[in-house]
């Protein structure tokens, strides 16, 4: 196993930089605004644009440029600081990091504890009317795009705007501190955006494991349990569910691995000041080192996601070994 | 048909296969190896059907498609029409490849579901640019659907339409399109219902009566070996541990291991199975990475002697009879009567 | 009073494609400590049967069960799923075909034999692991209390199947179901498994029900046999007499058709034409009729029973029934002639088939003293008189005089 685990963590560190190398790449041959010009104001002098490019070193060939960021990247751990405002990109990442953790791993808690039981219930009771509302719900919630679910709830239950107001809507969300300083502000302004943004995630987890577990429970060994007597609870359950469940590990890894890097839409819809909004933004305004900070963040984690997802299975799975 | 003025179609010798194991961090080393095949000589001669038995394991499906080169042998050579084709480039082989050609053993996997059934026989026609006339193609194939016991009008039909006796046929159908020397048949009847096997099992003795074929026959059901075979060869983790022609295997078997497999074959004869002092090998078949040192059968043998068995390997050599067997201790007459009933005396 | 009565169990599926009739009107008995062995290949209706008598077939929902099956006394089809699932893995038991893919996976097999005790037996863990290490040993794993650890994948495909048999065994069950035991095993192994089976049996006494397609495999093991053929029984006897002297051209053909190490090499397979039936839509009149060379008209109209065989009682105490319309002295004749080497047309040519007689018995509800007309055209005939001939002494062996 661990030979394993540090051959992927090799490979996390060649890939950051293919990743690092490609983002540089696209930015440059992209057509994009001129981050000087954006920087610069209205109608900025050619003095004033050349001083400003000097100072943002954009003067400097592409390449140059790219490696003076790695060393510093490298040697330093330092991301950078952004065209706009010259912030520390750093600084920035780590401040909104908090708020794009909280609503990732809230919407994964509740998409779990929604979407599992419902994919259950669904496969045991195949057919029936409860198995077809419960297919035919999760059929909704995939298809309803996650900023129309959002704007649906903030229009019907939010506090300032909604016809039925139960939650705090948008703008709810703390201008400063995060879910471990301020829990009691930021809990209740994330209750809406974590069950929009986990709509369509349980819909798809019920679905697959819905699927799952109607093919386990035509395995073998399954029959196998039934002959030894053991109650049918036990064998949908002990047998059953924790065969079908094990592929859901890694899924989750996945998706987790990717909101880390920043749910854009909920994040825009809800107003949270979380990664999403500041790659979004960041893009539109050119600014490159904030750029490639979030998005080497985002491979980050899910790099490490998978890496972690993949050990785990190992645990599951007895079979699997490294 | 026998060996037939012993016309040799191959010449096989030392063919060995390893699968490499490979482990390390960064660059992979290789610690290890499954030798599936282990070094195996042996003739095939033209118009015979020969076959390769044994037990999971023993490499011999491993050798059926190093013959066909759908793998290329670690070491050794095999020599056909006087060249040596075990490292032969696939441009080389195309043209060989008309000669050689497999049966599968499970039917429902070896056919292409999207194909239809004409298709399917029709593709070695397209691949070796025979026939490049679709009509006369058609006919072509729908002679061979014939001669299988196919009913020719159901060419534009899909393997799922069959049954798994009808696909086998098929499967057949197929090999022999091109009139090749050599048909490879791995576990050609396993899959199928018993009272499907003996019809597959006829028509491919029909077909080698007809064409001259020369059959490889390989199957772990040694009743149907015995029925369908000239010679047969008895392999053990990755050897041959035993050749003779079938009559000869079958009643004077030498090697302890062919003595134990006869024995253990269940027998429908009641008044045969109360009297059977059955051989019951014990343990379980070790493992192909590892395996025994010198004789490899030595773990299980119930005439191993320590000191030889284990010390000194033995090679395929002529014993009593005219078997071919690679063993210190062969089985004696009466032992043979005493353990394999279903022997001659 | 036999230990499990099967009386003229029907099993149909409801199915898009129509009503598959997987079992028939099946009806046998197995008594205390007794072998039976079930005959039949694919879609003749032996597994399906075997797990309706373990109440498995319940789980389906579109089964449809009528007929009876007693087992010590009880009426199982009428039992509670609660009271079945105490009958299973405790006074019944089954093992099955492939050893890897019946064991759960992700569990070690200590704790599934665990599981298997605990379910019926109010013990604590330690006590049933004793018992498991015990039950392994006893059917040959070396090193039990060490492999009680040990996940399923890392046993061989023997050494995995006797953790089956013990996981079976490990409540003392009356009865043991064995479908298809042995056919993933190579031949050595199943040597070992096969001998292991009949040991246990002895030694604990229990009924054993082997369902299998292999002739050789019920030859060594079993005492009586019931050859299935598209979701009947077919035919049903003593081991000895099934292959001395079967009556059924369905049990003729598979004797025929299997190569055998103890027949003349030259000697060709006689296969059985055609394939087996579909279930949804069954052939008219007797099943088997399609691929039976010996089919008269009467036999695509009237479904035969399952009636006494003309040698009935002379079999060791084993009785001999066979479901087939052609009289008993033309069935006696037809395998005289058979089990000398000839193939159906030879025989034909030298036996007489009656057109429209048939074995009064095996008509079933009508009942007619012999001569009498049973249905148009057809003549219903007694069985003869004269005795069958003696199966412990039927010489198999009079094939190994012909030259070879």
């Amino acid at each position: 196993m661990l030979p394993f685990i540090i051959r992927r963590l090799l490979w996390m560190v060649v890939l950051l930089l293919v990743i690092s190398f490609l983002t540089y790449i696209i930015f440059y041959t992209l057509p994009a605004a001129d981050p000087a010009a954006l920087r610069a104001g209205r109608q900025p002098t050619p003095e004033l644009l050349a001083s400003i490019k000097k100072s943002l070193g954009l003067d400097k060939p592409w390449y140059i440029q790219y490696l003076k960021y790695l060393q510093r990247l490298v040697f330093h751990f330092d991301f950078g600081y952004s065209y706009q405002n010259q912030v520390s990109v750093k600084s920035q990442i780590f401040d909104r990091l908090p708020a794009t953790a909280a609503l990732a791993v809230g919407a994964a808690i509740v998409w779990l504890l929604i979407g599992i039981p419902v994919g259950i219930i669904s496969a045991i009771k195949r057919g029936t009317w409860m198995d077809r509302i419960a297919m035919g719900g999760a059929l909704v919630a995939i298809s309803a795009p996650v900023y129309w679910l959002g704007l649906v709830s903030l229009y019907l239950f939010s506090k300032d705007l909604g016809k039925i107001p139960l939650f705090e809507g948008q703008g709810a969300y703390p201008s400063s501190g995060n879910i471990f300083t301020k829990p009691g502000e930021v809990i209740p302004a994330l209750i809406m955006p974590w069950f929009v943004l986990a709509a369509s995630f349980a819909a798809i987890y019920a679905r697959f494991l819905r699927g799952n577990l109607l093919e386990t429970m035509s395995e073998d060994y399954i029959r196998t349990a039934r002959s030894k007597g053991l109650r049918e609870r036990t064998v949908v359950f002990k047998h059953g569910v924790r065969s079908a469940i094990t592929p859901i590990v890694t899924i989750l890894g996945l998706d987790l691995g990717i909101l880390l890097g920043g749910a854009i839409l909920t994040e825009t819809v809800f107003n949270i000041p979380g990664v999403g909004r500041l790659a979004f933004d960041a893009i539109q305004k050119s600014d490159l080192p904030t750029v490639q900070g979030t998005v080497l963040m985002g491979a980050f984690f899910i790099i490490i996601l998978n890496l972690v997802v993949d050990v785990v299975y190992a645990f599951l799975d007895p079979r699997v070994r490294y | 048909m026998s060996t037939n003025g012993g016309v040799k179609l191959f010449e096989i010798n030392d063919l060995t296969k390893h699968f490499p194991l490979k482990q390390g961090i960064i660059f992979q080393r290789q610690v290890g190896a499954v030798r599936a095949v282990d070094g195996i000589s042996f003739d095939v001669f033209e118009g015979e059907t020969l076959g390769l038995v044994g037990e999971s394991g023993c490499g011999k499906s491993t050798t059926a498609r190093l013959i066909t080169r759908l793998l290329e042998p670690t070491d050794g050579s095999i020599v056909y029409k006087g060249q040596d084709i075990a490292h032969s480039s696939r441009s080389e082989l195309k043209p060989l490849r008309r000669d050689m050609q497999m049966i599968f053993q499970d039917p429902y996997s070896s056919l292409n579901p999207r194909k239809t059934v004409g298709s399917i026989i029709g593709e070695p026609f397209v691949i070796h640019r025979l026939e490049n006339d679709e009509a006369t193609r058609k006919k072509r194939v729908q002679e061979l659907m014939d001669v299988v016991g196919l009913n020719p009008e159901h060419y534009n039909r899909f393997p799922h339409e069959f049954s798994g006796g009808q696909r086998q046929r098929i499967g057949v159908a197929r090999a022999i399109a091109l009139k090749p020397k050599l048909v490879v048949a791995d576990e050609p009847v396993s899959a199928l219902d018993v009272s499907i096997q003996a019809q597959i099992i006829n028509l491919l003795s029909q077909l080698q009566r007809e064409l001259g074929l020369t059959i490889i026959f390989i199957a772990h059901d040694l009743s149907v070996v015995r029925h369908v075979c000239d010679r047969v060869a008895v392999m053990y983790l990755g050897k041959i541990v035993e050749l003779a022609d079938a009559d000869q295997l079958f009643e004077h078997p030498r090697h302890p291991y062919t003595g134990a497999l006869l024995s253990a074959v269940p027998v429908p004869d009641p008044r045969l199975a109360r009297e059977k002092h059955r051989q019951v090998l014990g343990g379980d078949v070790p493992s192909p990475t590892n395996p025994p040192p010198a004789c490899r059968f030595h773990t299980r043998c119930p005439k191993a002697q320590d000191g030889k068995c284990n010390v000194e390997e033995p090679f395929l050599e002529p014993k009593e009879g005219g078997n071919i067997a690679a063993c210190h201790f062969p089985l004696t007459d009466e032992e043979i009567a005493a353990r394999v009933p279903t022997a001659a005396a | 009073m036999a230990l499990l009565e099967v009386t003229d169990l029907k099993v149909h599926f409801k199915t898009d494609d129509g009503i598959v009739k997987a079992v028939d009107g099946v009806s046998y008995t197995v008594e205390s400590g007794q072998a039976m062995g079930i005959v039949g290949e694919s879609g003749s209706g032996k597994s399906v049967s075997s797990l309706t008598v373990m109440g498995l077939t319940r789980f389906s929902s579109n089964a449809m069960i009528s007929g009876s099956i007693r087992f010590d006394g009880r009426d199982l089809l009428a039992a509670s799923d609660e009271d079945m699932r105490k009958l299973r893995g405790n006074d019944m038991a089954m093992i099955f075909q492939d050893p890897l893919s019946s064991l759960h996976p992700f569990y070690k097999i200590g704790d599934q034999l665990v599981e298997a005790i605990r379910a019926h037996r109010d013990v604590s863990k330690a006590q049933a692991l004793d018992r498991t290490v015990e039950m392994l040993g006893l059917v040959g794993i070396p090193e039990p209390r060490r492999r009680v650890d040990s996940y399923p994948h890392e046993f061989s495909g023997g050494m995995r199947q006797r953790v089956m048999i013990a996981m079976a065994l490990i409540n003392d069950p009356k009865l043991l179901i064995a479908d298809e035991p042995t056919t993933a095993l190579d031949v050595t192994v199943q040597a070992q498994i096969l001998d292991l089976i009949q040991r246990l049996q002895r030694e604990l006494d229990t009924a054993i029900v082997m369902i299998t397609h292999d002739l050789g495999v019920v030859a060594e093991v079993t005492d009586e046999i019931a050859v299935m053929y598209a979701g009947r029984v077919v035919e049903y006897a003593g081991k000895d007499t099934i292959f001395a002297a079967p009556e059924h051209p369905y049990t003729w053909g598979l004797l025929k058709s299997i190569p055998r190490l103890d027949s003349p090499r030259g000697e060709e397979l006689v296969p059985i034409p055609g394939r087996p039936p579909s279930l949804i839509i069954k052939p008219s009149g007797c099943a088997f009729h399609p691929r039976c060379p010996y089919v008269r008209e009467a036999h695509t109209k009237i479904d035969p029973q399952l009636a006494p065989a003309a040698d009935a009682g002379n079999g060791g105490g084993h009785k001999h029934e066979v479901a087939c319309l052609l009289p008993a002295q033309t069935r006696r004749a037809l395998w005289a002639a058979l089990r000398t080497g000839e193939v159906p047309e030879q025989v034909l040519e030298h036996v007489d088939v009656p057109e429209t007689a048939v074995d009064k018995e095996a008509v079933g509800e009508v009942l007619a003293p012999a001569g009498t007309e049973v249905a148009e055209g057809v003549v219903a005939e007694g069985s003869a008189a004269e005795p069958a001939p003696e199966p412990a002494t039927a010489p198999a062996g009079e094939t190994e005089e012909t030259p070879s």
